[in-house]
């Protein structure tokens, strides 16, 4: 654990020859809580999905290194088996495939890259019925196929079960909170913070307050036109909360000048 | 194509043979046939319907008929039939008695089609060429030459619990032409799977004729896993009376050139339900050509047709909707996924609607794509490698009908079947 968790170094983003990023620059140290707010469009899920290794991104400067390694020299699967996990904005509903499979094949694959053997049958059914239990999802949920027919929230649930089994190391979070009644809000941030240890680190990205109350970040940063424009502790998301983004734009405007 | 006189001569033979042991009117649907067969050969790419499926090859290969049964292995048998289920078995056309279930008789009549010659004229006279409304050389070449086959007759008000697998077995290469009559009577149900499975490169030209009585239910299902060197085709033709429903889903895994034809004459108030599976892979062409003609008002008809085309393989798919005149109220809905997975392999899908009434609602759509990049990204995120990934996306895409049979014995065919194709990922059947 000497090295940190996860350090991006001016990091530039196309996507089909639109500059996104514009020079990110964020050091998140193990056992953090970094929460990533910002206007609309202003390039969050990029960089979530740059970390992630989603395809179709350009990577023009910059570089990110996890743990020590160059986080975007490897596969999204070797990403994943390394211990980055992405809760997506927008689930994916995969028709034809159940639940447990998925999470079965996804626990096995990290842990044969780890050395480990595959999953007891008995012990993995155990394991996601205790974490179904955690998030309050019927383990009807289990022999559904990938998201398809969950609600906006019950998706959200479920890209949390996936997280409390597979136990990652980064965690990039997009808009877990989007979507969720105040139960389930509840839940989800309790699914967080179980998961919250000086080994492991998240990135949150979130429009509100409100997750915010309940997994404290220890840094706040403000997205705006693909680039962080300002950084702060938990008051800062206060600011904006009572502020708006408005103070945002004058600060654009300023740099403009 | 007009036959030549060698090609001619090998079948003349066969249908006096076979006339010299058929009912009057059956030797003279024969020999008519032969005529029809001996004048048009087996259909031409030049004709509209078979455009995209050339079956010179067919005609070059000459087959003759079979005439007596192969050797199979009666454990590899074994794996075909399906548990809780009625058997019969025919190879290469002919009737295996040994291997099959008893014939019933009363309110259910099952028994294969010599049995039902001799014990049942009056029901195969009745229902014969009933449900056949269309001509080519593959019907008639059938009809000329058809040896072995089943008869199914539910009495009205009839339910058969038990699902009817019917499995056909080619061991030669040579034609193999069965025919099956299928009565349901009013208020009847059943379940009735026709299995095509095989060792050798031969033909079958397969007839199905199904009679659906008023109210009756029938749930149909073909499995096709011929051998990779096989032609097949298969005709399915349905006569629905009022209010009747016919559910029929169709797997087409096997053959090396192979053309399913439904279709459907659809009465008043019924419910019409076609799903179907192309896997075209290898070098495999499967084809599926479906004709619903509404012929009454308010009958609701959807077809669900996926398609995997990887390899070299090629899919068609061409499906006709005909609204007839007076036929108001007519709900269809025609839907066709293509994923289309290499530079080599070819899709070709055309829908066909034809509405002679203002008062329908008539949908289709067609898809030819990839699979998601999405879902693939998903999958990469949580760990799972691209090929991986990949072959889980191809599993779920088949998985989907899978799960939607409703006959448990065959669903766990089916998923065994699958998981076989999968052996990069150990994939297991859900609970
Ligand atoms: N594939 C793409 N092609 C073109 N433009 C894209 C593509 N992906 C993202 N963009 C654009 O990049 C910008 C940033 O998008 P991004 O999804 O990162 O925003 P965001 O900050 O997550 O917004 P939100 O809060 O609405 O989720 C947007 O203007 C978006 O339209
Ligand atoms: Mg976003």
């Amino acid at each position: 654990m000497t090295d940190t968790l996860l350090k991006i170094e001016n990091l530039h983003a196309c996507v089909e020859d639109k500059h996104i990023l514009k020079g990110i620059d964020l050091t998140l140290d193990y056992g953090q809580v970094h929460a990533i707010m910002g206007p609309n469009g202003s390039g969050k899920s990029t960089l979530a999905n740059v970390l992630a290794g989603r395809d179709g991104y350009e990577i023009t400067e910059g570089r990110v290194w996890y743990r020590g390694h160059d986080l975007l020299a490897m596969p999204p699967e070797e990403r994943a088996r390394e211990g980055v996990f992405l809760a997506f904005q927008y689930p994916v509903e995969i028709p034809g495939v159940s639940n447990i499979y998925f999470l079965k094949a996804a626990l096995n694959a990290i842990r044969k890259h780890r050395g480990e053997s595959e999953v007891d049958a008995m012990d993995f059914i155990l394991l996601v019925k205790e974490k179904m239990k955690r998030m309050q999802m019927d383990e009807q949920f289990l022999y559904r196929a990938i998201n398809e027919g969950f609600s906006g929230g019950e998706k959200k649930r479920n890209e949390i079960l996936q997280m409390l089994v597979l136990e990652p190391t980064l965690c990039l979070l997009d808009e877990i909170d989007s979507g969720l009644d105040i139960d389930a809000l509840k839940i989800v941030a309790e699914g967080i913070e179980a998961l919250r240890s000086p080994e492991r680190g998240f990135l949150m990205v979130t429009h509100y307050q409100r997750l915010l109350d309940y997994v404290q970040p220890d840094v706040v940063h403000v997205f705006a036109n693909g680039r962080i424009v300002k950084s702060g502790g938990p008051e800062l998301a206060r600011e904006l909360e009572t502020k708006g983004y408005g103070w945002i734009e004058h600060y654009l405007e300023a740099q403009a000048r | 194509m007009t036959l030549s006189a060698e090609a001619l001569a090998l079948y003349q033979d066969a249908v006096e043979s076979l006339a010299s042991n058929s009912p009057a009117w059956l030797a003279g649907l024969r020999r008519k046939a032969l005529d029809r067969f001996a004048t048009n050969g087996f259909p031409s790419p030049r004709e509209e319907e078979w455009k995209y499926t050339n079956i010179t090859a067919i005609e070059r290969k000459g087959f003759a008929v079979a005439t007596s049964m192969g050797e199979v292995d009666p454990a590899w048998i074994g794996s075909l039939l399906l548990p809780e289920c009625w058997h019969l078995v025919l190879i290469d056309g002919h009737f295996a008695r040994d291997l099959s279930h008893p014939a019933l008789v009363g309110d259910v009549v099952f028994c294969d089609m010599e049995a039902a010659k001799l014990r049942h004229a009056d029901l195969l006279a009745e229902g014969f060429g009933q449900a056949v409304d269309v001509d080519h050389g593959f019907i008639d070449f059938n009809t000329a030459l058809f040896q072995g086959g089943a008869l199914i007759r539910l009495n009205p008000g009839t339910r058969l619990e038990q699902p009817i697998q019917i499995l056909h077995i080619l061991t030669q290469a040579a034609a193999i032409p069965t025919r099956h009559l299928i009565q349901i009577g009013e208020e009847a149900e059943a379940t009735v799977i026709e299995s095509h499975a095989g060792v050798a490169a031969g033909l079958t030209a397969h007839v199905s004729e199904v009679l659906l009585g008023k109210n009756a239910s029938l749930k149909h299902f073909i499995i096709q896993e011929d051998h990779q060197r096989a032609f097949h085709f298969g005709g399915l033709y349905v006569r629905q009376e009022t209010g009747s429903r016919l559910a029929q889903t169709q797997f087409a895994l096997g053959g090396f050139l192979a053309r399913s034809e439904i279709h459907v004459t659809i009465g008043k108030d019924c419910e019409t339900l076609l799903d179907g599976l192309h896997w075209a892979n290898g070098r495999r062409h499967l084809d599926t050509h479906t004709r619903l003609v509404h012929a009454k008002p308010n009958g609701t008809s959807r077809e669900n047709y996926k398609v995997i085309a990887e390899e070299r393989g090629r899919s068609v798919f061409q499906g006709r909707i005909v609204v007839e005149p007076g036929a108001q109220k007519t709900d269809a809905a025609m839907n066709n996924r293509n994923l289309l997975l290499s530079d080599d392999a070819e899709v070709d899908s055309k829908p066909q609607l034809e509405i002679y009434a203002d008062d329908v609602k008539c949908a289709h759509g067609v898809t030819i794509g990839q699979l998601d990049p999405d879902a693939l990204f998903y999958l990469q995120t949580r760990g799972i490698d691209a090929e991986s990934a990949r072959q889980l996306l191809l599993y779920g895409f088949v998985n989907e009908l899978i799960e939607a049979v409703d006959v448990e014995p065959l669903r766990g065919y089916l998923h065994r079947q699958l998981d076989r194709r999968f052996h990069a990922i150990p994939l297991e059947e859900n609970p």
